[in-house]
């Protein structure tokens, strides 16, 4: 699509036309700015649209790029070298629904991505962005996930990367975050604490020319999780679900996923309805929890203790709109204890055969709790998230998950194993 | 007591671009006080309309979020740096 010369000719981020401050509605040039000036609000993306049909979508390609015209990215992104993520499957979970006495129950499982997170999504809008201000490195504060999908993506695209992650990270994560060749750096400290550095770094000579997904990048790189929204309406046959459980972590992934919904329904490619987003902490970071359920506004930040690391952020940038996201719609913000998130995680597998990490161990353990409270309607549609692979968090289920017995390779030792 | 204060780059206009500058004062309000009376206009920025701290902001003595502390009332000891820098990052 051949777009008219701006200011910014230079830059094509496609139907992004602005910045525009989420707190106080200032408007800023698109540019590697994450603040506002006027009151250090989030800075998030505005549209110009055209017209776009859901035929155009689905004749798209098999990856998020089929929404290419809903995202601050050039017209040709398909093109150039990227991970090409998304379209994760959508898996009907009867199993899942039976045990929990729900209707009708769907999983987005976005374990399937190419680095086997929902990160992939963010990141790859973030690359976008790197490549239009002319970045040569790529890089972010991470708990895990996300550096291995800022790895990746450089490699793919032939950027540079320095990642940052708490040094007390799983081995696998830190493992994926290592092998695509960038700088990976482990800080003595806490996800919180990285992401102070990585904001202090961003201010220095030393992080000139780079490219925070996280950070100076991060209202282009948030966006990506609107895909999400969208491919799980397409996938239901252009339809919002009724209830939808999201874990939050910064709280950037719901908030944009309750953006994505309001434009598809803004744009008519999907009927206006209401719809009940619901939030999944850990309960050893629940900052968000713990606001919505005292009633309060903000967020008092917290230090993170739980096996769910990728979703320990204990100060969530995002999180007082979750609030308001959670108390519009109807919906709540709940947490589960870690043992809570195990068995969660082996419910999941014993009944639809995906294995979650963690964090999908959190929304799926909500969302049991919301049903058995009554918090879910039972006989709603509902989506539930697992944002990430099983295979990044072994230690959370290794010593559960064992042989039912070691045997001789024998019949004899086998009758004698599983006699009774 | 002589501290130094770390401005982020969207504050910077206020202090001729200087990303580190001195400050004064024995508590981080006293900092902020100080911060505002040589960069006029600065202290509006990190502070909101009824003198807290901006919901977005966040506010470090040495390693410690203010939050966690004392907030505005924190001690800030001599030769300790004092960060300012936006809340929303990572994720």
């Amino acid at each position: 699509m051949a777009l008219a010369s701006t200011a910014n000719s230079a830059l094509d981020f496609g139907p992004a036309s602005a910045l525009s401050c989420r707190e106080c509605g200032t408007r800023y040039d698109l540019g590697p700015i994450f603040a506002c000036i006027e009151c250090f609000g989030p800075l998030e993306v505005a549209y110009d649209f055209g017209p776009v049909t859901r035929e155009e979508i689905a004749a798209g390609p098999t990856n998020i790029w089929r929404y290419s015209k809903l995202l601050p990215v050039p017209g040709n992104v398909e093109t150039r070298p990227n991970l090409q993520p998304g379209w994760t499957k959508l898996v009907k979970a009867d199993n899942l629904a039976g045990e929990l006495g729900l209707r009708s129950l769907y999983i987005k499982d976005d374990s399937g991505n190419p680095t086997h997170s929902f990160k992939d999504r963010v990141v790859a809008i973030a690359l976008e962005a790197a490549r239009n201000f002319g970045f040569h490195t790529l890089s972010c504060s991470s708990t895990g996930n996300l550096a291995g999908a800022v790895g990746a993506a450089a490699a793919r695209a032939g950027l540079d990367s320095c990642v940052f992650i708490p040094s007390n990270l799983e081995e696998a994560k830190i493992t994926m975050a290592s092998v695509y060749g960038g700088r990976l750096v482990a800080i003595d400290g806490t996800y919180d604490e990285v992401n102070r550095f990585c904001s202090e770094l961003i201010g220095d000579e030393l992080g000139e020319k780079w490219g925070f997904v996280n950070v100076n990048l991060r209202p282009y790189y948030a966006e990506g999780s609107k895909t999400l929204a969208y491919e799980i309406a397409e996938q239901l046959g252009w339809r919002i679900p009724d209830q939808i459980v999201i874990p939050v972590a910064s709280g950037s992934q719901l908030t944009k996923i309750d953006k994505g919904f309001r434009e598809l329904i803004k744009l008519g490619l999907v009927e206006d309805k209401p719809y009940k987003i619901f939030g999944a902490q850990a309960e050893g970071c629940s900052p968000v929890s713990s606001a919505y359920k005292a009633g309060h506004d903000v967020v008092q930040p917290v230090k993170p203790d739980t096996i769910a690391k990728s979703l320990a952020i204990g100060n969530p940038a995002d999180g007082p709109y979750v609030l308001d996201i959670a108390r519009r719609t109807g919906g709540a913000v709940e947490d589960v204890n870690d043992r809570e998130v195990v068995d969660a995680i082996r419910l999941l597998a014993r009944t639809e055969g995906i294995f979650a990490e963690t964090a999908g161990g959190v929304t799926v353990g909500v969302l049991r709790k919301l049903t058995e409270s009554g918090a879910l309607d039972p006989e709603a549609e509902t989506v539930v998230l697992n944002t990430g692979d099983g295979l990044k968090t072994l230690d959370a289920v290794a010593a559960e998950a064992r042989p039912a017995a070691v045997i001789r390779p024998s019949l004899a030792a086998f009758r004698t194993a599983f006699a009774n | 007591m002589s501290v130094s204060v770390r401005i982020p780059t969207i504050l910077r206009t206020y202090t001729g671009g200087a990303a580190e500058v001195s400050g004064e004062g024995g508590t981080l309000r006293e900092v902020l006080q100080k911060l505002d009376a040589d960069y006029p206009g600065i202290g509006a920025r990190i502070l909101d309309e009824t003198g807290k701290i901006r919901r977005f902001v966040n506010v470090y003595v040495g390693e410690e979020d203010v939050r966690f502390v004392e907030g505005l009332d924190t001690p800030t000891p001599e030769g300790v740096q004092i960060s300012v820098i936006p809340a929303v990052a990572g994720g």
